[in-house]
C-alpha cells in the first residue's frame, strides 16, 4: 500500500478530499519523525512504539572491493510492534 | 508522545472536529495493520515502510533461568525507516 492508496481509503472513510487525507497522513508521519528527531519516543496503543536506537561505530567492509571502512556511530529509528499488532499478523 | 498528541496536531492543522481527527488517526493505524495482515507491505515516502517477515521455529533460551524453550514459527512486523527519517534522527535535516 502506498501513501496515495492509503489517502484514497482514508478520504472515503472520513469523507474528505484525497488531498486533505494525504495531508493528514503527512501530519501523522511528520509527528513521529519530529518526536524522534527531538529524542522523544512515540507510543501508540494497539499499534506499537517508535524509539531511537544508538548504533555503535564499527569497521565495515566495502562488499565490492573488500576495503575496510569506518562506519561512525549513529542513531536509527526503531519500531516495536504492540501486542495487538503482533497478533494481527499471526491470525490465519 | 502518544496518539492524543498526534490527534491534536491533526486538528490544529486541518480544523477537523476532534472526533473526526481521532477517527482519521485511528483509520491510518487500522489501514497499516490491515495491509500487513494481508501480507501487503505499506510504503510511505519520506517516512519508511512496514512489512511482515516470516520467522522459522527456533530454540531460544530464557535469559533468566538459562532454560531452553522453543520459539514457534511466526510473522513479525518490520519497519524500515526512510532516508529522510534516518537523517532527521541524526540531526541532518
Amino acid at each position: 500500500m502506498t501513501k496515495s492508496e492509503m489517502a484514497e481509503e482514508l478520504a472515503k472513510k472520513i469523507g474528505v478530499k484525497k488531498q486533505q487525507a494525504e495531508d493528514i497522513i503527512n501530519i501523522f508521519t511528520g509527528c513521529i519523525i519530529n518526536a524522534l528527531a527531538h529524542g522523544d519516543k512515540v507510543e501508540i496503543r494497539g499499534f506499537g512504539s517508535f524509539r531511537v536506537r544508538d548504533r555503535a561505530e564499527k569497521i565495515g567492509r566495502n562488499p565490492k572491493t573488500g576495503a575496510n571502512v569506518h562506519v561512525p556511530a549513529k542513531k536509527v529509528p526503531f519500531f516495536k510492534s504492540g501486542k495487538d499488532f503482533r497478533s494481527t499478523v499471526n491470525s490465519i | 508522545m502518544t496518539k492524543i498528541d498526534i490527534v491534536n496536531r491533526v486538528l490544529e492543522h486541518t480544523g477537523l472536529p476532534k472526533q473526526d481527527a481521532d477517527i482519521a488517526v485511528e483509520t491510518i493505524i487500522t489501514l497499516i495493520k490491515g495491509a500487513l495482515a494481508k501480507d501487503q507491505p505499506v510504503i510511505l515516502r519520506r517516512f519508511g515502510s512496514f512489512q511482515t517477515r516470516a520467522k522459522n521455529l527456533r530454540i531460544g533460551r530464557n535469559p533468566k533461568t538459562g532454560e531452553e524453550a522453543e520459539i514457534s514459527a511466526r510473522n513479525v512486523v518490520r519497519f524500515k525507516a526512510g532516508k529522510h527519517f534516518k537523517q532527521a534522527v541524526n540531526g541532518e535535516s
